[in-house]
């Protein structure tokens, strides 16, 4: 709301009844400085590094009391590899983050998809209850040629489209490669949900603010894996870390053919898969 | 699984941006084609306008003054909201709300003033007691209706009304940049959606001026000025043409490129949004006003008073209705489909009295109108040639 300048003498009944053009064009020199003055802050604003901009704003872990004592976050680089080849479809992975974390009933921070391709290469995709029940033998009426299970989990992109929208600095990417969601300053706004291409984000019931995979970074900032990689009972999911010399995860995103989700949206996931094919999106 | 059976996302299930999410696009561009309008008079001097350049820019007032509560009946958490003001973040468009909305509403009170100001004076100066502070206070100390101060106001008035128009361009083009910057939906992303909401808000814009002019007239029982409703028609008619024509040159980029999007836009529109998209949008909302407002512009020379006006009258509520159909379209249907591309949603019917409802949408739509009354009781919104107020050059003293 703007402050327009109310003369108090003229108000107050002593007016004379005097010309006073100077207010009107001091209100407007006034007015004039205080729009230069906001199009200037934005302008010389850093606009490019969203993790300095979220610590700016206070959005860091530190504060969510997330890390460990003697945790030193540059020292990290977390990536996420999930094997496809090898899932099994048993949903141990989505029980345990649901256990975990709390997820709220019929929300996900991580799901399991079953994939069926028939010859003509059509394809029947189905996650009940985000595949937390393991997956029911069913008959598809087609010539299915092809068969899997696909685990998924938000992707901690580098170049995260949520972030960037977050009107209010609630979302950030964490100098380890992390996104998180600041719960107490999240408005609830939804912007993130619309923006994430992978459906890893949702709107919890309850807080009414967003809420989506933190990596368990409660646990992996104390040395420990995640609850999804700890309960795979197959190995199809395994938590990485770039930093670490002779890391097995980063030796094999190194030297084999992974893949990652919707490469033309260029948001530079974090999480790798191993046995992708084109049907898979 | 979706609504035809197809696959959607575990978190996809609901939509998300409600109804409240189409009225805040739709209330902006009223504001700014509102807006917009009254600058072809005050800055383009395109003087059949006259007697609704008041009218507009109280009428961009009043929906301005009720645009941020449809984004606060969203919010999970609107007692935060100020965290846009605090940590804004900038690369995001919508953090840019509150500043834009600032901005907006002082240059839209200081024109209003500027307008109203030889009225105020005017007023103070017949009135007594608390009536006179009052208009006293609204004067702000500025008593001077020289011929030389009213030629600084217009000066002034000129120049806000030029910054004025960006401005408001700037407010509805960025609600479409809401749209257009989500890259993970392909019935949002695209760079046309600025122009196009900018285009559909003047037309909604210039559609309410109408509406208002003809029914403020009907009830203070005066004649509809036939040369300025005629200009309206005109004005509306070009923007109707190129905002449908936007609209369409978009969707058949899409289905000529028929590209991976295509396969879930196609049935999107021709299936899912079948009727308010094809019905309303296309064919009730802008083929029949179009036809209408053709005939007011081609064939005025034979046209009655009454029979332009009421055409005029009737085009306009349809195109009202177009552009909230266009909104609709937009935001619900930009999330109808799951961002798995290969399903549907469950269909969305907003609630009666829930906190996205319809009640509250209707509130929020008839509350700037009764701001528009009341004004008019305080200030003349509608311009009165005979009885001129500001020919009264009376200056109130004690
Ligand atoms: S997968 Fe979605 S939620 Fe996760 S970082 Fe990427 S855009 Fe954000
Ligand atoms: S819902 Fe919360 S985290 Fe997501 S964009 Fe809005 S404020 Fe940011």
């Amino acid at each position: 709301m703007p402050t327009i300048p109310v003369s108090n003498s003229e108000c107050g009944g002593g007016c004379g009844g005097a010309p006073s053009a100077g207010t009107r064009r001091d209100f407007l020199k006034q007015g004039a400085k205080a729009l230069g003055a906001s199009v200037a802050t934005i302008i010389l604003c850093d606009m490019t590094d969203l993790t300095k901009m979220a610590e700016a704003s206070g959005a860091t872990p530190q504060r969510a009391n997330l890390f460990a004592d003697g945790y030193d976050w540059t020292k990290h680089s977390y990536v996420y590899l999930v094997d496809i080849r090898k899932c099994i479809g048993c949903g141990s992975c989505v029980r345990a983050c649901s256990r975990e974390n709390n997820v709220p009933p019929a929300h996900f921070r991580t799901w399991v998809e079953r994939y069926r391709v028939s010859r003509s290469g059509e394809a029947v995709i189905d996650s009940t209850n985000g595949g937390m029940d393991g997956f029911e033998p069913s008959q598809t009426g087609l010539d299915i040629t092809k068969a899997f299970f696909f685990p998924k989990l938000c992707c901690h992109c580098t170049h995260t489209p949520c972030v960037q929208l977050c009107p209010v600095c609630a979302s950030y990417r964490t100098v380890d490669g992390v996104v998180l969601v600041d719960e107490t300053r999240c408005i609830g706004c939804g912007y993130c949900v619309q923006a994430c291409p992978y459906g890893s984000r949702f709107i919890h019931p309850e807080t009414h603010t967003a809420s989506k995979c933190t990596l368990c970074y409660h646990r992996i900032t104390k040395g420990m894996t995640t609850a999804c990689v700890q309960a795979c009972p197959v190995e199809a999911r395994m938590l990485g870390d770039m930093k670490q010399v002779g890391d097995k995860v980063a030796e094999i995103i190194a030297t084999q053919r992974v893949l990652i989700l919707q490469p033309e949206l260029l948001t530079d996931p974090n999480c790798y898969y191993l046995g992708l094919t084109k049907e898979a999106r | 699984m979706g609504e035809n059976g197809g696959f959607l996302f575990p978190n996809d299930l609901h939509i998300l941006w409600q109804l409240m999410i189409v009225m805040y696009p739709y209330v902006t561009g009223l504001v700014a084609g509102a807006f917009i309008l009254s600058s072809l008079y005050h800055v383009f001097h395109r003087d059949e306008l006259r007697p609704i350049g008041r009218l507009a820019l109280v009428a961009s007032l009043g929906f301005l003054l009720f645009a941020p509560f449809t984004l606060l009946l969203h919010l999970g958490h609107p007692e935060r909201c100020y965290n846009t003001l605090v940590t804004p973040n900038l690369s995001s468009a919508m953090a840019m709300f509150g500043f834009i909305y600032a901005g907006y509403m002082t240059l839209l009170l200081a024109e209003i003033w500027l307008v109203h100001r030889q009225d105020i004076i005017t007023l103070a100066s017949r009135s007594t007691g608390i009536k006179r502070t009052f208009y006293k206070c609204l004067a702000l100390g500025v008593y001077d209706v020289s011929p030389e101060s009213r030629k600084v106001d217009h000066g002034v008035l000129l120049i806000l009304a030029g910054i004025g128009i960006p401005g408001a361009a700037f407010l509805h083009g960025y609600v479409g940049f809401i749209f257009g910057a989500v890259k993970a939906n392909p019935w949002w992303s695209t760079p046309l959606m600025p122009i196009i909401f900018l285009c559909s808000a003047i037309v909604s814009g210039i559609a309410m001026v109408i509406i208002l002019y003809s029914i403020g007239l009907k009830f203070s029982n005066r004649k509809i000025d036939a040369p300025c409703m005629q200009s309206l028609a005109r004005w509306l008619w070009m923007f109707v043409l190129i905002s449908i024509t936007l609209e369409l040159l978009e969707i058949m980029t899409l289905a000529y490129e028929a590209a991976e999007e295509w396969e879930i836009i196609g049935p999107l529109l021709g299936d899912q949004l079948a009727f308010s998209f094809i019905g309303i949008q296309i064919f009730l909302g802008a083929m029949v006003p179009i036809i209408l407002l053709g005939i007011v512009v081609l064939m005025s020379r034979y046209l009655t008073d009454q029979i332009r006006n009421t055409l005029c009258f009737v085009a306009s509520l349809l195109l009202l209705l177009q552009v909230f159909a266009m909104r609709w379209n937009v935001v619900i249907g930009g999330q109808i489909f799951s961002k798995s591309m290969r399903g549907f949603r469950e269909h969305y019917t907003p609630g009666l009295f829930d906190k996205e409802g319809i009640a509250l949408a209707i509130a929020i739509f008839v509350l700037p109108l009764l701001f528009i009354i009341l004004f008019n009781r305080v200030l003349p919104v509608f311009e009165q040639p005979d009885e001129q107020l500001s020919t009264d050059t009376g200056t109130p003293s004690e």
